[in-house]
């Protein structure tokens, strides 16, 4: 089952603090859209507002059309994998699927039944009669993502279900998630800080800062040209150049680009991968080699321009470069689509 | 030669523990009429003579009816102030958790004797039920203490995780909130359970025509020293070893 979600000006306050400022947004029915922010951003609040966790001071929650501002998350078509599991550590992993269905009254042989199914969905089938100490995070994590689905839920809400588990282990039940999504056709809505993870799993990633999204869209959209330099930083590193913007266009300390925003200061973002020594539409010319360092795919280095000796560049070249400290190298950079934001 | 010194404190401190219990035990198997050295027997006349007296065993299954009764309140109770009090933001709950546990270090005889001046300003007649409220009163502090210390997270995230799988109240206690607190839940009933057993002043204060072991004991203890009592005393630690490793069954092994 499935259904869209849609966030009316909701706003919520702890005291004096504002946890969420008037945020809006519109989830299509089975779309997989990840929350990315810092610690503190609001997005566990605003998932929490979408499980019936928190009542928001202001705005209205609608899932399938319905209101459902002031459910409490009994009564929503949501369930929650959480960050700790919160799995019942008295029950066996059957019990523990079929628990949402036994509150929906379903008599044991169907609930073990639709148990068992979701068991197999996640790969646990032979393990129904355990309990959950006696299994590790990865696969608690699957029970917890079993359970949730069990009872046919329309929206699925994850709190940070990957936290715990160490980085192979997440890499690889990011891929998982993302099928059984597939498979599912729910709408999952997916709370991280890691913006690797919202890369790989999101068909939409949501920037969340402060309690405003600051951007959304594909994951590629916000990489190549997010929308704010709060965006741009967060989704990955990039080399922040200081810049004026005047008649003619950009005015970096490397010559002018076209760019048609508003005139004053203003700061140019590249990404380490769009700065190099091939072709660009940027020459930034000659640039020392402070240190390099083979990363496998590429070779990250440090350089400072010469025609802004006060600039540390990151750039990645090309795995087979590994220039020595010192070594002068003529770079460029690509600008298209060119990412830059007025500074106040 | 170091290796000794560990063992023989050890020894020592279990034969402290142990030897009054051991030779009251060990004397209730005598074959006279006086509880002193030398052991002439074994005989088990004395254990024909409790069983057989009507008295005591009356006053036995009273004892037993008071602990399992009064310890089954005091730990619902403290069981319904503890969820309460971990679960809900109340004014003033630092204060209450402080009034709840305050009455553990008042004396079992200030609280007797002011349990006794209630119940007879409003005419309650002494009897078994006054012993229970009594022992309730005592153990309640205890039961409340052991099971507000053993409530975390990990249960309030399952209960929230409940409440998201579309459980109501009453099922989030029942089905989960109960039985992830089952072993703290336990051990404060068999803990309540013993304290009421071999309680004494407040059964004596609280009861007049039905007693409670105890205090049956206390008025055989008048008519000087007797095997008899030796084998009392042998039947009433029998009977805490068997709590004790009751509780050690079904809580502590199952904690494992």
């Amino acid at each position: 089952m499935t259904a869209p979600v849609t966030i009316e000006a909701v706003t919520h306050r702890f005291g004096d603090f504002t946890a969420l400022c008037d945020i809006r947004l519109d989830i299509a029915a089975g779309e997989y859209v990840t929350l990315l922010g810092p610690s503190g951003c609001g997005k566990t609040t605003l998932l929490s507002v979408l499980g019936g966790f928190v009542a928001p001071t202001e705005g209205r929650v609608l899932i399938g059309g319905a209101d459902v501002t002031r459910l409490p998350p009994a009564r929503r078509p949501t369930t929650t994998v959480f960050q700790d599991y919160a799995l019942f550590p008295h029950m066996s992993l059957l019990d523990n699927v079929g628990f949402g269905l036994r509150m929906a009254g379903q008599d044991r042989r169907r609930r073990d039944a639709t148990a068992r199914e979701m068991l197999e969905l996640v790969g646990l089938a032979h393990a129904a009669r355990k309990r959950p100490h006696e299994l590790s995070g990865g696969q608690r994590q699957r029970v917890a993502l079993a359970r949730a689905l069990a009872v046919g839920p329309d929206v699925l809400l994850l709190d940070e279900p990957l936290g715990a588990l160490d980085l192979a282990l997440r890499r690889a039940m990011q891929d998982e998630l993302k099928s059984i999504q597939r498979q599912v056709g729910t709408t999952f809505v997916h709370v991280t800080h890691d913006q690797e993870e919202a890369m790989a799993i999101a068909d939409r990633i949501v920037v969340m800062n402060a309690g405003r999204i600051e951007d959304e869209g594909t994951p590629a959209r916000i990489w190549r040209a997010p929308r704010t330099l709060f965006a741009a930083g967060f989704m990955g590193e990039t080399n922040r150049i200081p810049a004026r913007a005047g008649g003619a266009g950009l005015e970096t300390p490397f010559g002018t680009v076209p760019w048609d925003g508003p005139r004053g200061d203003a700061v140019l973002c590249l990404r380490p991968d769009a700065v190099g020594t091939g072709p660009g539409a940027l020459a930034i010319g000659p640039a020392r080699v402070r240190d390099a360092a083979f990363f496998g795919t590429h070779t990250r280095a440090h350089l400072v321009p010469e025609a802004a000796p006060d600039l540390v560049l990151v750039a990645h070249l090309a795995p087979t470069e590994l220039p020595e400290p010192g070594a002068v190298l003529t770079l460029s950079a690509a600008t298209d689509p060119l990412t830059a934001f007025p500074t106040e | 030669m170091s290796r000794a010194i560990p063992w023989a404190y050890l020894a020592l401190m279990f034969g402290f523990i142990y030897l009054p219990v051991g030779a009251l035990v060990l004397f209730s198997f005598q074959d006279g009429t006086l509880p002193v050295p030398p052991f002439e027997g074994p005989s088990l006349r004395w254990y024909a003579d409790v069983l057989g007296d009507e008295d005591l065993t009356a006053a036995l299954l009273n004892s037993l009816l008071v602990a399992v009764g009064s310890s089954a309140v005091a730990v619902t109770l403290g069981f319904l102030a503890a969820y309460g009090l971990a679960r809900f933001v109340l004014p003033g709950a630092a204060l209450l958790r402080a009034l709840l546990i305050a009455p553990m270090t008042v004396s079992y005889l200030i609280v007797g004797l002011g349990l006794l001046i209630v119940i007879q300003r409003i005419g309650l007649p002494l009897s078994l039920l006054t012993a229970g409220i009594g022992h309730a009163v005592i153990n309640l502090p205890l039961a409340f203490a052991i099971i507000y210390a053993s409530m975390g997270g990990q249960q309030q995230n399952a209960e929230r995780a409940a409440r998201d799988l579309g459980a109501g109240e009453i099922a989030v206690l029942r089905l989960v909130t109960v039985p992830m607190l089952a072993p703290a839940i336990l051990a404060a009933f068999f803990l309540s359970v013993t304290l009421s057993w071999d309680e004494f002043i407040v059964a004596f204060l609280l009861t007049r025509f039905d007693v409670t072991l105890p205090v049956e004991i206390w008025s055989m203890l008048r008519s000087g020293l007797s095997p008899r009592l030796n084998a009392i005393g042998s039947v009433v630690f029998l009977i805490s070893v068997a709590a004790v490793v009751l509780a050690e069954l079904l809580v502590f092994r199952r904690r494992r």
